[in-house]
């Protein structure tokens, strides 16, 4: 019996060295190091298409067209489709940080499901870099030094498209607006631009996102008499509300639709025939300059033939910007750090051209506001805008020390 | 006053398209015992194949009203042969889940050819430039025009199901489908063209909604949920349960939005839970 023993301890000697051997390549094998960019956009629903797929696709010409690594890490671009749903995008959120190392955020339209996203990204410590959301909270009560807003918000929204349109007669206004934080957001927006400038807001009618008839909404927009009747909603509802409001007569009875945030790709859909004549502000049209053509005409070739949107173009500038940055920290692991980094760096890319962050974590750039052309004036498919006028970095968006944002010492 | 005026004919309007959309649910319920998951794919299938006639082949709104009914209705009763015939004999919940199914799949694949915004379609002439004065409203020629055309395609339905041979077939088929085999009927057959013609309306109804809202494959996602909401509440399988609750529903959520806007949109389902608690049959539907 006691001849056994010591083979006995020998045995379990082996058994627990091979356990430990089996737990260690699992948990001790360390994955070589790199850097993942996590897409979070609407992959399927209302907002597809100005956001979506070809958010992914401009993600990934950004890194290939920094060279594909970035400080000897390769970087890889994953994505998943929130729904528009908060629950799901920050269940998609969580489970990228925990369990498949993504360093960054990017896009994330809708923007009840960004400043969830936001949250959680700052809990972590990692980097959001938000294109497609608009409400001005992300960088206003609600801002986090691990967050940036890149493309536009509704404080530049208002300040662009409303004060056009306030300042050429618009001064009493009725509100369409999509029932979550984006449309509330957009709506108080414009409201300031509208009363500072002695101009009475007459009522509001809410609808949930992605509803189909507009009908009832727009005869209460009729019935008010306001001048101008605001649409605080975006993708396909801004596509119905504008079809349908030229159904029931509103613009031919002397009222004028102010579409607040409409992408390029709602007046494809549209067609000019409906859209001619709509005044709007992009920080971001293809048709721009040489350079923003040639980087559109790439990206049309990947997706589909269809041009980018402001959107998109701002995932394409707001990974490279990123990637400027881990380049000088030589690490993507500090969430803040890496923040704090892009905002010291000035931004340059084709599209944006320079611009600045602010402390708030606001990128800063133009806004340009355009008039759709007539079908008449345009000669190509795509060939959408005339500008009216340009909104220059310093007057676009909302100066840092009137956001609210805690971040900002006074 | 004026502002519950409009909103009323708006109610009637939504409710006209309502209660073409559950006409073909309760139709196909009624004989086939399936509930028809795939109608709102099939409602925007129409309106796609309508979009497709104009694009591609400038084939116009009119004769698309017929057209597209009738190439979607094809469609359904390829379906019906080749897939749901083969699960009437297992639990009814096989077959809305192959319903489920297929309608995932039809608009996934449309959202891939055509994402996500969808096409335009015009209103067509001669309506699409004129509208009706009412007084307290402005209401488009097409809107009336869309209420009416559903209006006179379900009496004709009624008519059909209850005043002819062919419907008397069909009741009886509903009722005891053994019995009307064994007079010689043949019972799989007209469960076929049931299916079919509950598919075509779909497709009408798609039609008829193209140039209203933005041609989408989301477009029949978005609706097919009140509709099922108004088959409830009518009673599986009634017709006249699904004409009468369509309209009624759309006048009540029109009302709502006078008195109290943020209720609209959950009213319908309020009623429903309600008419479920009190009538587990529906308003119009027979007790099991």
């Amino acid at each position: 019996m006691l001849r056994h023993l010591p083979k006995r301890i020998a045995d379990r000697s082996m058994v627990v060295t091979l356990c430990a051997a089996a737990l260690c390549s699992a948990a001790c094998k360390k994955d070589p190091p790199k850097v993942v960019i996590g897409v979070l956009s609407d992959m399927s629903g209302l907002y597809a298409d100005l956001a979506g797929k070809g958010s992914v696709v401009a993600a990934q010409m950004a890194v290939d067209d920094f060279g594909g690594t970035v400080a000897g890490m390769p970087v890889e671009v994953i994505s998943a489709d929130h729904q528009n749903k908060p629950d799901v995008g920050s269940s998609v959120v969580r489970e990228w940080y925990d369990t498949k190392n993504v360093d960054v955020i990017v896009d994330v339209p809708t923007s009840s499901v960004a400043l969830a996203v936001s949250s959680v990204t700052q809990d972590k410590n990692k980097v959001f870099l938000g294109s497609g959301p608009g409400s001005s909270d992300l960088t206003g009560a609600k801002c986090s030094p691990n967050t940036i807003h890149w493309t536009y918000d509704t404080w530049a929204l208002a300040n662009a498209t409303g004060r056009e349109i306030v300042k050429n007669g618009g001064d009493t206004w009725f509100f369409l607006t999509a029932d979550y934080a984006f449309g509330a957001a957009l709506q108080r927006d414009v409201t300031k631009v509208v009363e500072a400038s002695g101009g009475k807001v007459l009522g509001e009618a809410k609808h949930q996102i992605n509803a189909t008839d507009f009908s009832s909404l727009l005869l209460q927009a009729q019935n008010s008499k306001a001048k101008i009747v605001g649409l605080a909603n975006a993708g396909g509802d801004t596509i119905n509300s504008i079809k349908q409001a030229a159904q029931f007569g509103i613009v031919s009875k002397g009222q004028k639709l102010a579409s607040l945030l409409v992408f390029i790709s709602d007046i494809n859909a549209l067609g000019l025939e409906t859209a001619q004549g709509l005044t709007l502000s992009e920080a971001f049209y293809w048709d721009r300059d040489d350079q923003t053509r040639a980087w559109a005409q790439k990206f049309a070739a990947k997706h589909n033939g269809a041009m980018p949107t402001m959107v998109q173009a701002g995932v394409y500038s707001s990974v490279l910007h990123y990637l400027k940055a881990v380049a000088e920290l030589k690490s993507a692991k500090d969430g803040k750090a890496v923040v704090a980094k892009m905002e010291a760096m000035p931004t340059d890319d084709p599209l944006f051209g320079k611009g600045t962050i602010d402390a708030n974590g606001r990128k800063r750039h133009s806004m340009y506001v355009y008039e759709v052309k007539t079908p008449a004036e345009s000669k190509a498919k795509w060939d959408y805008y005339k500008l009216i006028r340009e909104v220059p970095a310093d007057q676009a968006f909302r100066a840092p020390a009137d956001s609210g944002c805690p971040l900002i010492k006074k | 006053m004026s502002s519950l005026l409009s909103q009323l004919v708006v109610g009637l309007i939504n409710g006209s398209f309502y209660a073409l959309l559950s006409l073909g649910l309760a139709i196909i319920f009624g004989l086939l015992n399936v509930i028809n998951f795939a109608h709102g794919a099939l409602y925007m299938l129409g309106a796609f194949v309508a979009w497709g006639l104009l694009h591609y082949a400038g084939i116009g709104y009119w004769p698309a009203l017929v057209i597209s009914p009738i190439v979607v209705g094809l469609l359904g009763i390829v379906l019906e042969r080749t897939l749901l015939q083969r699960l009437y004999r297992l639990d009814p919940l096989y077959n809305l889940l192959l319903t489920f199914g297929l309608a995932l799949i039809i608009q996934g694949l449309f959202q891939i050819e055509f994402g996500s915004s969808g096409e335009a379609y015009e209103i067509p002439q001669p309506l699409k430039d004129y509208s009706l004065e009412l007084g307290f409203m402005t209401l488009p020629a097409y809107r009336a025009w869309a209420m009416i055309s559903s209006l006179v395609v379900y009496l004709a339905t009624w008519y059909v199901t209850e005043r002819t041979k062919l419907g008397s077939y069909l009741r009886a088929a509903t009722e005891n489908p053994g019995l009307v085999q064994a007079f010689g009927v043949n019972v799989p057959r007209m469960v076929t063209v049931t299916y079919g013609l509950g598919v075509a309306l779909a497709a009408f109804a798609g039609v008829l909604d193209a140039p209203n809202v933005q041609v989408s494959p989301a477009m029949g996602a978005d609706r097919i949920i009140v509709v099922f909401a108004v088959v409830v509440i009518g009673g599986m399988g009634s017709i006249m349960g699904a004409i009468v609750t369509g309209w009624g529903l759309g006048v009540v959520e029109g009302i709502s939005k006078v008195v109290y806007p943020a209720a609209s949109d959950t009213v319908v389902f309020a009623l429903m839970a309600l008419v479920l608690l009190v009538r587990p049959a529906g308003l119009f539907g027979k007790a099991p």
